[in-house]
């Protein structure tokens, strides 16, 4: 990173997954640098991902997706093995901070996602909202835990701790207009080599109002446990429904209270 | 917005025992001083007993909900002031997000605790004082009540529209909760009054009558059910229910028990009052009652646990 990074300028991720290859240096530099003690060790007998998830101690995690043909008279076609460094996506509409009822998520100065911990009171609204399952909560804190993009480095000019640990610039830090710009000629280069398969997932604004850290992707966004365009949708979709379910439940509740209690001839 | 097959790969947010208690008693809280509302300005003099049943219970139901939502915060619980006041550095303010039910439920919950405080205060001076008025005045006891209702109405329901403010499977895909956990409020709360009539004999006056409304709700209860069942099955999510079958067949087990209600015969209201015929007619009301509180709670555990 040349440039020097600013306030008041929207920072992000691109993930390309077509080149990552599962080292999981970004795990391993996220927890060195954020000082997560991580959680006990499991063989969860799933690839070579003993990981898992996203949670409070993991803020990058290697999805390990286990896509060889059960032929394998195929080649496979680069589809075998699908790896992904999964990280909060930083949306532009972000469930977790349209639901929180602390204030404590915030847009940083960089167009980030970040919990303020001094705020958050571990309501665990946003663990409900988070369509990516990036949040939870750290059982010794009490309080909601997730990527912060660094934002403490970004606030010392330095770059994110697993962008810069990446060696094969799987994953890539900057200025969000300068990433998009990178991903589209990352992308025509795939096309043009047949990998028609290769798309952009929140590089537009048709998941989430776009992502901060949005992905290239080598199959359907679903395939890595993300949610397509269609199923994308923000919680506050149901506010009028559920109320409206409720106005008019209420309304005749109270209908059938006054007739079953109102006053009857001789009583 | 509608999603057509819905997919989610959201994480549980863990909100089990409290929070499902917290949903029951807020269910009766606000159930139960909506029934005495309408008790006193709808039924007649009589019904008066039961009408500060009502607003008696109310208040220990909401006093509760506070507890339970506080400890559920684990670690964090000293901050639950955290829902009102907004502590961000150099933007210290109130909090208030109409769009995010738990931000407007914290605040109703609040309002709705004062009218219930009052409520009780003025139903005891009723009751001790002999003030058939109260300390508010007739007109204005009245509006109070009222307005406190329509609290009660959102204290209610508003934790089915909170469920589904999200993206978790089951409560996303459907707009039925809210209006469900109101009206299986409303039934409980009459099933709570009709309970502890025992305890107030010159209540016994409205059994029937709350029998009736209870019927009402539960009718109520069952379309909506019906309606949950369609919506979550039309989104796909209808297999995450299945294995709280039981559960869900307690809950039918007392809207069924309630909905018997209905057709009784209407000979039971000449034996009110009497203690002789009182006998069957309060076995029978407290099995019902017990029968439709468990619903409530069952109805509420299976779509808590049916997400997570």
């Amino acid at each position: 990173m040349a440039a020097a990074i600013k306030p008041g300028e929207a920072y992000g991720f691109f993930t390309d997954t077509s080149i990552c290859i599962g080292c999981k240096a970004c795990e391993v530099a996220c927890k060195e640098w954020n000082q997560l003690e991580g959680n006990d060790p499991k063989f969860l007998a799933d690839s070579y991902d003993n990981t898992g998830q996203l949670d409070d101690q993991n803020w990058r995690h290697v999805k390990f997706i286990d896509d060889v043909p059960t032929q394998t008279v195929d080649a496979g076609d680069g589809k075998a093995w699908l790896m992904m460094s999964d990280v909060c996506k930083h949306c532009k509409h972000a469930s977790c901070m349209e639901v929180c009822p602390t204030g404590a998520i915030i847009r940083t100065e960089f167009d980030t996602v970040f919990i303020q911990q001094d705020v958050c009171n571990g309501c665990r609204n946003c663990v409900a909202a988070c369509p990516y399952s990036v949040i939870a909560i750290n059982q010794k804190t009490g309080t909601a835990h997730k990527c912060t993009l660094c934002y403490d480095r970004l606030q010392g000019g330095m770059q994110p701790a697993c962008a810069k640990a990446c060696p094969t610039q799987s994953i890539q830090f900057g200025p969000l207009a300068e990433l998009q710009q990178a991903a589209d000629v990352r992308l025509a280069a795939l096309h043009s080599q047949g990998l028609t398969q290769a798309e952009l997932y929140g590089r537009d604004d048709k998941v989430y109002g776009g992502l901060n850290a949005f992905f290239l992707l080598m199959d359907k966004p679903e395939k890595y446990g993300l949610p397509n365009a269609a199923n994308a949708g923000l919680p506050s979709r149901n506010d009028l429904g559920g109320y409206l379910g409720a106005l008019v439940t209420g309304v005749l509740g109270v209908v059938a209270g006054i007739v079953a209690f109102r006053r009857r001839g001789a009583a | 917005m509608h999603l057509d097959a819905a997919e989610h790969f959201v994480r549980a947010p863990e909100w089990t025992w409290y929070i499902l208690f917290y949903f029951f008693f807020a269910g009766l809280a606000g159930g139960s001083y909506v029934l005495a509302t309408l008790l006193r300005l709808a039924g007649g003099p009589r019904d008066e007993p039961a009408a500060r049943l009502g607003f008696y219970i109310s208040l220990p139901a909401t006093l509760i909900c506070p507890i339970l939502l506080t400890a559920d915060l684990g670690a964090s619980w000293l901050r639950f002031w955290h829902m009102l006041v907004d502590v961000t550095p150099g933007d210290v303010g109130l909090n208030f997000k109409y769009w995010s039910p738990m931000s407007v439920g914290v605040w109703a919950l609040l309002v709705f605790g004062f009218f219930v405080a009052v409520s009780a205060l003025d139903t005891w001076v009723r009751d001790r004082r002999g003030r058939p008025a109260g300390i508010l005045g007739a007109s204005i006891g009245r509006t109070f009540t009222i307005v406190g209702s329509i609290f009660g109405l959102f204290i209610a329901s508003y934790t089915g529209v909170l469920l589904s403010v999200s993206n978790q499977p089951v409560w996303s895909d459907t707009w039925a909760l809210g209006g469900l956990f109101l009206a299986s409020g409303l039934s409980g709360a009459a099933a709570a009054i009709t309970l502890l009539v025992r305890y107030r004999p010159d209540a016994a006056f409205s059994l029937e009558r709350l029998r009736v409304a209870d019927a009402y709700f539960s009718i109520l209860e069952l379309v909506l059910l019906v309606a949950f069942f369609a919506t979550v099955a039309v989104a796909g999510t209808a297999g995450l229910i299945v294995p709280w079958l039981p559960l869900w067949i307690i809950a039918l087990i007392g809207i069924g028990a309630s909905m018997m209600g209905i057709r009784q015969p209407a000979r039971r209201v000449q034996a009110s009052g009497e203690s002789a015929a009182m006998a069957p007619v309060a076995l029978e009301a407290t099995v019902v009652s017990i029968l439709v509180l468990v619903a409530v709670l069952a109805m509420r555990a299976a779509v808590i646990f049916s997400a997570q």
